[in-house]
């Protein structure tokens, strides 16, 4: 019998299992929302979020289990059914249309029975107003910030009677500014009754926000929680079932000799829509560790190709980048690595590591200077030895060295990476999100080796979007925002509101305050 | 769509290796089924198609000859699809090759050192690079398809030949025919064994073979060339220069195609006609495929492509069947094949019309 005093739950689900060829994605989850609750959905990756997720919006189907509608069991077929019963989903990567206006966005978005964009116009407005989100319906989408663009997303799921809107991951792209203004977008719709489930692994975020929280791990409900009542150890313990170096601490150190040595570098980025970089200056000493802040899509992934190689700038601008003192920046990628760089790059799968490729293939491929290769033969034996004391060093999980570099899981693969570079004694290491999507022990043996790195007098340069990595493990710190590089401090002197304004934007370089004269030249 | 591919949890390696095997079966039993509707009794016509044309010494010989050019076709070829470059133009690297071994042939009827054929190889071959050659430029110059330069370098290299033999290389005391004058004796390939047609060719073909294999398994450049093939963002950021791989495995592949052209002209054929090549330029295609890009395995598909060849002409000669008969088979052989890996890599769903289709969606990373 139902209960009057307590109407069902909003969303109920009851032994959902979903299984993919090779893989239980869900195993029998029970999970409930009830009106006006945020509820975090805690996992690392690849515990089961987004499947479930997927489940509920509609766009995979479960194997078993059942799923009530505010009491009344439903099947959700198709995504369109599921924005029809009040559903809405901002996923981590947008979907809009880059050369569209955001009424245009929105409009697209809802189908003609919504009309057409000018008459959405004044609505998008009174929206984004009531919930406090800044938003022009009439630019457009590439001149917006990213924390912009998700609020597009999210607009275009309240224009609609939404009950329950579904984020997954959505301050992975955002400063800690727009974090906040978020946040209290979401318990504005929380009081007026629309049920969120806030998918995320940043714990901290989640006691923020949430008032229940069900965690998940390989698939699996490992418990039901109120986040704010649980320590972070606890909280972890349930997400990954070992915490081990959650909470270290290493001490800070000022550095040597300068290694690694940019002065005023800019570069316009051929993409109309990417980010170019302007006069950057950055220095990294030996025996120190450089952290670099920022949200994603703001300079991070050009100024990696700059650094290892990959884009070249000509002859005469070969001194603004410098190895130990040697121009470098118009010499390619093994060239630079002869002088002692080593690099580990943002994605493991396509550019760090040929997927298909073994490990020991893996280990070749970076490592082909460490006399792997004799008269343009390769030396198996060499190579396998290689690849034996990456995966012994580093502790790799891994039935051997035969394994393709598909087949391991995400934390595997980045020490099996990490250990290769490392093993190459790199006079410079250069890591672009080191821990991202790496399960919690996984991430405490990368930040020991880097610091081990460090000690052992190599210079090191970390890029990162999580801001509490970059506080424990770098010297100093700073942050790119638009292509822009804010004064880097050291991490003892500074604190993360700081690093988050930077985030942002607002920092003086000497650049800006000699706005009016640019001295360098752009490449 | 009612059917759809659902790709399979873990690969089976061995039967991934099965596959040509299995590929073959299918085409003999779809063969014998097409006999059978023709009329022919069908065991008895695969007899004929496979087994007769080698069941003697001289067969067996022929069969080599018939695989060399195949074969040095293919394994060029393998070299260049590894790095998923896709050189169709073997063909016209073959044919310019034996142009171009033809030319200085001619001009070296009277000499009788060995020296020439050294000359007429020299110029063959270096005449099978160029041509890939130009098809590098393209690509590497000005981004090109390479498999579209390469188709239509083909059809250039075949004019070219057609124009060469109706015009300037025609034989002057060959009554008009669209031929050349036969090669000197010291441009010609030495027989093998008294009685057949087998030449040194072979020894070359065997060369290639060891070398193409060093160079795909043990050497870095074969490991430069299959992680550029994988992976190209990989590869840059390792700093294996694309451009230059691009150049190299298309002049290795134009190179050996041009050998086994001006092979065909300096071995069994002893002259230049329009007929150089049966399309051994296109089946080398579908060996190299067929082969799994392995020399081995190339090894054999190319002596199974000869044993197609002869087949259909024998077919021909005893059975009055058509000549087509070789290009059926080698399609459905390549077909089967490309089937099979597709079955072994994905699973078949079959989608019944009243289960609803599911809307794409963006995927959230991280699932």
């Amino acid at each position: 019998m139902p209960d009057i005093s307590s109407p069902p739950p909003r969303l109920e689900l009851r032994g959902i299992t979903k299984r993919y060829p090779g893989c239980l994605a869900n195993d029998r989850i029970d999970l409930s929302v009830a009106r006006g609750e945020i509820r975090a959905l805690l996992g690392e990756n690849g515990a089961g979020k987004s499947t479930l997720m997927k489940i509920i919006f509609g766009a995979a189907a479960a194997d078993a289990g059942e799923l009530r509608w505010e009491g009344q069991p439903v099947t959700v077929r198709d995504p369109s059914q599921a924005r029809e019963l009040g559903i809405g989903m901002v996923f981590q990567h947008f979907s809009l249309f880059e050369t569209l206006t955001v009424a245009e966005n929105v409009a697209l978005a809802l189908g003609p029975a919504a009309g057409d964009p000018r008459q959405l116009v004044p609505r998008i407005r009174e929206v984004s107003k009531r919930y406090g989100m800044a938003l022009d319906p009439e630019r457009r989408v590439h001149a917006l910030s990213v924390g912009e663009r998700q609020r597009v997303e999210i607009v275009r799921c309240l224009m609609q009677d939404i009950k329950l809107l579904i984020l997954d991951e959505p301050t992975s792209v955002l400063t800690p500014p727009e974090v906040d203004e978020l946040f209290v977008t979401l318990r504005k719709l929380a009081a007026e009754g629309v049920s969120i489930l806030f998918i995320s692994h940043k714990l901290g975020e989640v006691r923020a926000l949430c008032h229940s929280a069900t965690v998940l791990r390989a698939g699996r409900v490992t418990g039901h929680c109120d986040p704010r009542e649980q320590s972070d150890l606890a909280l972890a313990q349930l997400m990954v079932g070992d915490a081990e170096g959650l909470e270290a601490r290493y001490p800070k150190r000022s550095g040597d000799k300068v290694f690694l040595d940019l002065s005023q570098l800019s570069w316009r980025n051929p993409d109309p829509f990417a980010t170019s970089l302007h006069d950057i200056d950055l220095t990294v000493r030996a025996g120190e560790i450089v952290g670099i802040a920022g949200v994603a899509g703001n300079g991070q992934d050009e100024l990696m190709a700059l650094l290892s190689g990959e884009e070249c700038l000509p002859l005469q601008a070969a001194r603004i980048i410098t190895l130990g003192g040697q121009a470098v920046a118009n010499l390619p990628p093994d060239a630079r690595r002869r002088l002692g760089l080593a690099m580990v790059p943002a994605e493991r799968l396509g550019h760090a590591a040929v997927p298909s490729l073994s490990l020991a293939d893996n280990a070749l491929l970076s490592g082909f200077q460490q006399g792997l290769v004799r008269h343009g033969m390769i030396q198996r034996g060499k190579v396998s030895a290689f690849a034996r004391r990456i995966i012994e060093r580093f502790e790799v999980k891994t039935p051997d060295m035969h394994t393709s570099a598909r087949s391991l899981s995400g934390g595997n693969l980045q020490k099996f990476i990490l250990g290769r570079e490392i093993l190459q004694n790199p006079k410079l290491l250069i890591a672009a999100h080191p821990t991202w999507g790496v399960d919690v022990g996984a991430a405490a043996a990368i930040h020991r080796a880097l610091i081990e790195l460090r000690d052992a007098g190599a210079a090191i340069l970390v890029i990162s979007e999580d801001l509490d990595e970059l506080f424990q493990i770098s010297d100093r710190i700073g942050a790119l925002c638009g292509g822009r590089l804010s004064p880097l401090k050291a991490t003892a002197k500074t604190q993360t509101s700081e690093v988050g304004r930077w985030m942002t934007g607002q920092f003086d370089t000497a650049a800006n305050a000699a706005d009016a004269a640019p001295t360098s030249t752009t490449y | 769509m009612l059917l759809s591919l659902e790709p399979r949890g873990q690969q089976s390696r061995a039967m991934l290796l099965l596959s040509p095997l299995l590929a073959g079966a299918l085409t003999l039993i779809s063969g014998a089924l097409l006999f059978a509707a023709l009329g022919n009794p069908p065991l008895e016509t695969l007899y004929t198609l496979l087994i007769m044309p080698i069941s003697d010494m001289y067969g067996v010989t022929e069969l080599a000859i018939k695989a060399l050019p195949i074969l040095l076709c293919a394994l060029g070829l393998a070299l260049a699809f590894r790095a998923r470059i896709w050189n169709i133009g073997a063909e016209g690297q073959l044919l310019v090759g034996a142009l171009a071994g033809s030319a200085v042939a001619i001009q070296l009827i009277d000499v009788e050192s060995r020296w020439a054929l050294v000359l007429v190889f020299a110029a063959g071959v270096a005449a099978g690079t160029a041509w890939a050659g130009l098809a590098a430029w393209l690509r590497t110059r000005f981004n090109a398809n390479e498999i579209l330069t390469t188709i239509m370098l083909n059809y250039i290299a075949l004019n070219l030949l057609q124009y060469f033999i109706y015009g300037p290389l025609k034989d002057p005391a060959g009554y008009g025919f669209p031929q050349s004058a036969m090669f000197g004796d010291a441009s010609r390939l030495p027989i093998l064994f008294e009685g057949t047609r087998l030449h040194v060719g072979v020894f070359f073909a065997l060369l290639a073979l060891v070398a193409i294999w060093v160079l795909v398994q043990r050497s870095f450049f074969g490991f430069q060339v299959k992680v550029l093939g994988l992976d190209r963002r990989a590869a840059r950021f390792v700093g294996f220069r694309e451009k230059r791989l691009v150049w190299l495995a298309l002049m290795v592949s134009g190179a050996l195609a041009g050998l086994a052209g001006v092979c065909e002209v300096s071995g069994p054929i002893g002259q230049l006609i329009p007929q150089v090549s049966p399309g051994y330029g296109y089946a080398a295609i579908t060996v190299a495929f067929l082969g799994r890009l392995n020399p081995v395995g190339i090894l054999f598909a190319s002596l199974l492509m000869a044993l197609l060849y002869l087949g259909g002409e024998m077919a021909q000669m005893t059975l009055n069947l058509p000549l087509a008969l070789t290009g059926l088979f080698q399609g459905m052989l390549l077909f089967f094949l490309l089937a099979c890996d597709v079955l072994i890599l994905y699973r078949l769903r079959v989608k019944l019309p009243w289960q609803r289709q599911f809307v794409a969606t963006p995927v959230a990373k991280g699932a």
